[in-house]
């Protein structure tokens, strides 16, 4: 299926993380849009991250929503503000804290490839 | 413009409601406000309605207007998730005012607990978040929301024992309405010690799946002897997904709140009651708290004062809200508005919270991501 967000999609494929920065201001994009969230720049293209950031937000699932998810649950779910500057959600290792520096890794699920944060060593 | 007047208000019970689909329980709130506001079918020249996930259709105004036998000269639905009903209401008042219409029915309702499994209801609910970037990790609205919880309560010192004041409030004002889902009283104690769903929220946190409908008609002239104006409407939108949202100080809700207050020449501190959506406890608290009625962090503790009692300064939510009366979909947002209509039109029965004069009513869809703010005026 074609969206916006294929480059994210393909990149997450192939174990790379990628984020839309505006190629007028620089400023980063979290999730996908086709203009910039400041200047409102429509030349938005995509960068590769280190996959490095800060926990904003982070909770643990309990109550999953289908059969798949509640083999994995409790799992552990947390909004990260990556140093390149988009913020992202993602799995994360139980435990991690607001505040934490975590790095990305990948892991396979139902199929499809999915961020984990760790906590960075 | 002309003034736009809440003048009659239905609904059905709220909770398990066995073997009746969406436009039956549509059906029976709108009967009961056509009768509340002794309006007959030919006098509705305006239908808005809302959606139902369990009756997905192309046109679901027109064929609820084939049903129940209504020819109005303006109609459609409106889909802004929990938002839903403050807009139309918006609405309806714009029609009302503009002179398009002089009598708009607004009517939402779903069979949202019994037409379908639990698990289809919270997936369904779930893509309000971003399908390439959120939804794949198994996250659901409550997550989204326990994340949200989990910045604010970290930025603002809020603590989960205040949260856990408004599921016992809400609990305290369904056990006096009749057709609440939730009636049964609840301590603080128990709040904090249901089962997790998503941290820091329990069960006791999270609004129930209800089926029920409800609705109101706008009306050019006030009837049946109430007298409660739609004196200002605003709205607010600065994001659609979670990880969008910059900051915890504006989510969209004070935006909305200031245009409709703007629009009313009224104040924060004129109001004396309040219908604020409260999907979570922490929907609420935050809503509270940015709208103002609360400082940062405060919320639980103004509701332990007893500030937002049946019986203290700003009664709030009298019904139960979404967390105990329930939540069937559009109706569950739109059942603040009808209670705030009949504490306003004095009509609130055993509930009644004295003479209200000014009723502050306010809803948001998504996660925080479409907000309306009403102002409603009691005349004379």
């Amino acid at each position: 299926m074609a969206s916006l967000a294929m480059p994210f999609r393909e990149g997450l494929q192939r174990g790379e993380l990628r984020y839309q920065a505006c190629s007028a201001c620089g400023t980063a994009q979290t999730l996908a849009r086709y203009a910039c969230r400041r200047c409102g720049g429509t030349q938005l293209e995509w960068r590769k991250s280190a996959g490095r950031g800060v926990v904003y937000a982070v909770t643990v699932v309990a109550r999953a929503p289908s059969e798949d998810w509640r083999a994995l649950a409790p799992y552990t779910l947390a909004l990260v503000d990556l140093d390149e500057g988009a913020r992202l959600m993602g799995h994360a290792e139980p435990g991690v804290s607001i505040g934490d520096r975590v790095e990305a890794t990948v892991f396979e699920f139902a199929g499809r490839r999915l961020l984990r944060f760790r906590r960075e060593p | 413009m002309r003034t736009a007047y809440l003048a009659g208000a239905g609904n059905t019970p709220f909770g398990r409601l066995e073997g009746r689909d969406a436009l039956d329980l549509m059906a029976q709130a709108a009967a009961h406000a056509l009768e509340d506001a002794a309006l007959g079918r030919a006098d509705i020249d305006g239908l808005l309605c809302g959606y139902a996930t369990t009756l997905p259709h192309l046109m679901l105004s027109s064929l609820f207007c084939e049903r129940f036998s209504l020819a109005p000269a303006y109609a459609h639905s409106l889909q802004l998730g929990g938002a839903t009903g403050g807009a139309m209401l918006m609405l309806a008042r714009e029609l009302v005012r503009a002179g398009r219409c002089e009598n708009v029915l607004v009517v939402a309702g779903e069979n949202r607990l019994t037409g379908q499994a639990r698990d289809a209801s919270i997936q369904t609910l779930a893509q309000v978040g971003d399908a390439d970037f959120e939804v794949p990790n198994g996250a659901t609205i409550p997550a989204y929301y326990a994340l949200l919880a989990s910045r604010y309560l970290h930025e603002t010192g809020l603590r989960e024992a205040d949260l856990a004041e408004f599921a016992v409030l809400m609990r305290a004002n369904a056990a006096r309405h009749a057709d609440a889902h939730l009636r049964e009283p609840i301590r603080r104690e128990d709040v904090l010690a249901s089962k997790p769903i998503c941290a820091p929220l329990k069960l006791l946190d999270c609004c129930p799946i209800s089926d029920g409908a409800a609705a109101l008609v706008v009306c050019a002239a006030p009837r049946n002897g109430s007298r409660v104006a739609l004196l200002g409407a605003g709205q607010g939108h600065r994001h659609q997904h979670l990880s969008a949202i910059q900051g915890t100080q504006n989510y969209g809700a004070r935006d909305a709140a200031q245009r409709a207050l703007a629009e009313a020449r009224l104040g924060i501190g004129d109001m004396d009651y309040l219908a604020i959506y409260d999907s979570f406890t922490i929907t609420l608290a935050i809503l509270l708290e940015e709208l103002g009625f609360a400082p940062r962090g405060g919320s639980g503790a103004r509701a332990r004062r007893g500030d937002f009692a049946l019986d203290g300064p700003l009664p709030l939510n009298t019904h139960g809200g979404l967390l105990a009366f329930g939540h069937s979909g559009v109706a569950g947002g739109m059942a603040h508005a009808v209670e705030a209509y009949r504490q306003l039109a004095g009509r609130a029965g055993e509930r009644q919270a004295g003479t209200r004069r000014r009723a502050f009513v306010h809803a948001d869809g998504g996660v925080m991501s479409a907000h309306v703010s009403l102002v409603l005026g009691r005349e004379g």
